[in-house]
């Protein structure tokens, strides 16, 4: 079918929901998303979303904007980091009157909590700016934004796979999405388009990220030749379920939780004196992975513990309890009186699509591209540089939604309807025929899960030259396996079989950029960090990476990092 | 070890009728029904339709019967199912798309039909306040992910498709006791009918089965005596 809708919004989290609720009057928009929208990723975020009410301690947006600039390793963009931590209260106060149920302080404010990498003062000691909801706050205001996306009838086509984006002489003007309950490969014509289709922790083994985030957004838009910027910079988060990555909240330890080696020894004391446990996660993630590799995980194994047996149950209860049942379900752990075995997990990624920071989606040349737009995870504004600060996320998500829909809102007001071509999605359905007919390849997820371990194996915490141009190589050998891959379902409806064969492809492009970036930088910076180049380099690298598809492969170019109000200095916690 | 799997089968498109499928797969107790799952479609039959998304019970996705009770696959254990076999169904009450996939499109209009929403004007610039007693009245129904489980287990949603249903009810259950909603009074009087509120004859199987632990027939009941008082 042919749909026709003045905006298609790809993804329905919270960037893309914020942003369909800031365009749903008097304009007709069509969210898409892969699942129903209270499926979404943004729902498993679980501390908090940050920002410097002051509701439990005195606090202000320029701390929190150091501290973001800082957390990022400095490759934060200031002037995206600035509109971050100014919008924030107002974000959240915002939130709350959509109906967001967040903790209380005993005078009835929304409660705050301390979470890694914040601080007072410009860094003298932890500060409490996230506010929270037990630890389901993604989930709770994912499904607040979607009750209101309901009072205002907006129209969502749930389980429909984005497939491509539709281009006209350089302007994006519609997407072609595949209908996983019938098969049908239909075309939405729109006169902008909004991409907020999320991230690709599936690309590595043990992710905290669901089945969905494949980055498919993101990898369409390098396919149709747009740059991807910072894409070396792959959050791993200190604390997933040891062997499954669920991700057990930082909350835990802004509760008071504990890091132990197998010696017992609350070793974040020797990496981070002063923010010890609370320390960003890439910090955090190497001094653990540091800890496994010099033979004191817990008896010499692959893990570490996070301790919360002090915090007591009725402060678990109310405050972690889902953590604490992902660890009674999963490893039969009391956290009240046990440890969980933790490893990092890979959890966010800071690049994407390079945008302004009113959602432009931008090309090489650092100019808009008509009609395209881009927020939440799949965008690189760049508001976390090389490592993001926990609860911040959710405040991209939520202010750079609202930014992006309200930009799209001005810029239709000259945005013109353009001419589809007769069959847009004619490659696409050529493409989807050879998948059916391949009948002697491998399945998906052979390839997937050797790409998986690829790049857990050798683009993980630590990186170096030679792991990274192994796994190059590795790439390349599965990109070409996935060209006679094959698949068993024919059918036409819930046809996963099909959709996974076409979501590797982005996972396979996308671990190609990553590690085309990585190679690239010879420095450590945030979370990257290669050993055989250990220190961070102003002088040469204080300058964000963009991958580009040539004809030759993936090219890197630079651009520059905004820095306004707070020069690099070293970063120790 | 090697755990034997039975599974309702059907597409509507090219079946006459339902039928199962047996597989056997080699799984550790500790993992996931759904990781079985996966290793099925993924490594014997790609035919397999479901749905997954999270794999650790927050989206919600993956609900479907596991011997005879509607659970989360991402959420119980091979050891807790272990017998001769594991039975692996659709939950009932809903029409099946494929498989195990079942068509949600009316337990959706239902939650839309109570307002899942606050009704509040004229907030303040800061937050509004609200005391941790009041926040505490909303309980655990801010955990339902809409799964539907309940809905599946529900007795009286088998047998009568006008009944509101359990996590319909959880969604108005939040509402109404939200200090900040302004139409507890409306959002009461319209569960105050035969398949609001009313249906609900305390067979307590939403409360046994939810994945999220919420004691759903009490919040039921706190609604039946809140709509009795104010009537």
């Amino acid at each position: 079918m042919k749909f026709k809708h003045d905006i298609v919004i790809v993804g329905s989290g919270l960037a893309g929901l914020r942003a369909a609720l800031e365009v749903a009057s008097g304009l007709d928009v069509a969210l898409i998303s892969k699942v129903f929208p209270t499926r979404s990723h943004s729902g498993a975020a679980q501390g908090g979303i940050g920002a410097a009410l002051g509701n439990e301690e005195p606090d202000s947006w320029e701390w929190h904007m150091y501290d973001t600039v800082k957390g990022g390793d400095y490759l934060t963009d200031q002037d995206a980091a600035e509109a971050l931590t100014r919008d924030a209260a107002r974000a959240v106060y915002e939130l709350e009157h959509m109906g967001v149920p967040f903790n209380r302080t005993p005078d009835g404010r929304i409660a705050q909590r301390a979470f890694g990498g914040h601080t007072k003062d410009f860094g003298e000691g932890p500060i409490k700016r996230a506010c929270y909801a037990a630890d389901r706050t993604g989930r709770v205001i994912l499904d607040t934004l979607f009750g209101e996306a309901v009072a205002r009838s907006i129209k969502v086509f749930s389980e429909f796979h984005l497939l491509d984006l539709i281009f006209d002489r350089g302007k994006a003007v519609g997407v072609i999405a595949y209908e996983l309950s019938t098969g049908e490969i239909h075309t939405f014509h729109s006169r902008a388009v909004m991409l907020a289709t999320g991230g690709f922790g599936k690309v590595f083994r043990t992710t905290s990220n669901c089945f969905a985030n494949t980055g498919d957004g993101v990898h369409y838009t390098y396919r149709a030749g747009f740059p991807l910027e910072d894409m070396e910079f792959v959050q791993f988060h200190p604390t997933g379920i040891y062997k499954l990555g669920v991700l057990i909240s930082e909350a835990a330890r802004g509760e008071g939780g504990i890091l132990r080696n197998g010696n017992g020894y609350r070793f974040m004391e020797d990496y981070a004196p002063s923010l010890k446990d609370l320390a960003p996660r890439d910090v955090v993630s190497r001094a653990i992975t540091t800890e496994i590799r010099q033979g004191r995980g817990i008896n010499g194994s692959d893990f570490v513990h996070l301790d919360l047996s002090h915090i007591g149950r009725e402060r678990l209860a109310e405050k972690l309890s889902d953590i604490s049942s992902f660890a009674k379900i999963y490893l039969g752990v009391d956290v009240a009186v046990e440890p969980i075995p933790v490893t990092p997990t890979c959890h966010y990624m800071m690049g994407g699509i390079p945008t302004s920071l009113d959602g432009h989606v931008l090309d090489l040349a650092g100019n808009p591209v008509p009609g395209l737009y881009a927020a939440g995870e799949c965008a690189c504004v760049s508001v976390h540089g090389a490592n993001r600060l926990g609860t911040n996320s959710l405040l991209d998500l939520v202010v750079f939604g609202r930014r992006s829909g309200k930009m799209i809102r001005q810029d239709l007001q000259e945005l013109d309807w353009n001419e589809l071509s007769p069959n847009p999605d004619e490659h696409i359905v050529e493409k989807i025929a050879k998948i059916k007919t391949g009948r002697n390849g491998e399945r998906t997820s052979a390839i997937r899960s050797d790409l998986q371990e690829i790049m857990t194996g050798k683009c993980c915490v630590y990186r170096n030259e030679k792991d990274l141009l192994a796994a190059m190589d590795s790439i390349r050998q599965l990109k070409e396996r996935y060209e006679v891959l094959a698949i068993h379902n024919m059918g036409s409806s819930f046809n996963t079989d099909l959709l996974e064969a076409i979501e590797l492809e982005s996972l396979l492009g996308l671990a190609e950029s990553i590690l085309v970036s990585a190679i690239a930088r010879t420095e450590s910076r945030g979370a990257h960090y290669r050993e055989d180049y250990p220190d961070r380099d102003d002088k040469n690298w204080l300058k964000h990476t963009l991958v580009a598809k040539t004809n030759s492969g993936p090219a890197v170019s630079f651009k520059p990092v905004s820095i306004t109000r707070f020069q690099p200095k070293a970063r120790t916690y | 070890m090697i755990v034997g799997f039975r599974i309702f089968r059907f597409d509507p498109q090219s079946d006459n009728a339902p039928y199962y499928s047996n597989y056997t797969v080699e799984a550790d107790p500790q993992e996931r029904v759904l990781d079985c799952l996966n290793r099925i479609r993924w490594e014997q039959d790609g035919t397999l339709s479901y749905r997954m998304s999270c794999a650790h019970g927050v989206c919600g996705s993956d609900a479907m019967r596991i011997n005879g009770q509607c659970s989360l696959a991402c959420q119980k254990l091979v050891k807790e199912v272990l017998g001769d076999e594991i039975l692996v169904e659709p939950i009932p009450s809903f029409k099946v798309l494929k498989d195990l996939v079942v068509d949600l499109a009316p337990f959706f209009a239902k939650v839309d039909e109570i307002r899942p929403y606050l009704i509040a004007s004229n907030p303040p610039d800061r937050e509004r306040l609200q005391s941790p007693e009041d926040r505490k009245k909303m309980g655990e129904a801010i955990r339902c992910i809409l799964c539907a489980c309940c809905v599946g287990a529900c007795p009286v949603s088998n047998e009568n498709e006008n009944y509101l249903g359990p996590a319909p009810l959880v969604q108005a259950f939040r509402r109404i006791f939200d200090s900040r909603d302004e139409e507890r009074a409306q959002r009461l009087q319209q569960l105050n009918q035969p398949d609001g509120v009313w249906g609900c004859v305390n067979h307590f199987e939403c409360t046994r089965v939810c994945p999220k632990e919420i004691p759903v027939t009490k919040y039921i009941n706190m609604m039946k005596t809140a709509v009795r008082v104010r009537s």
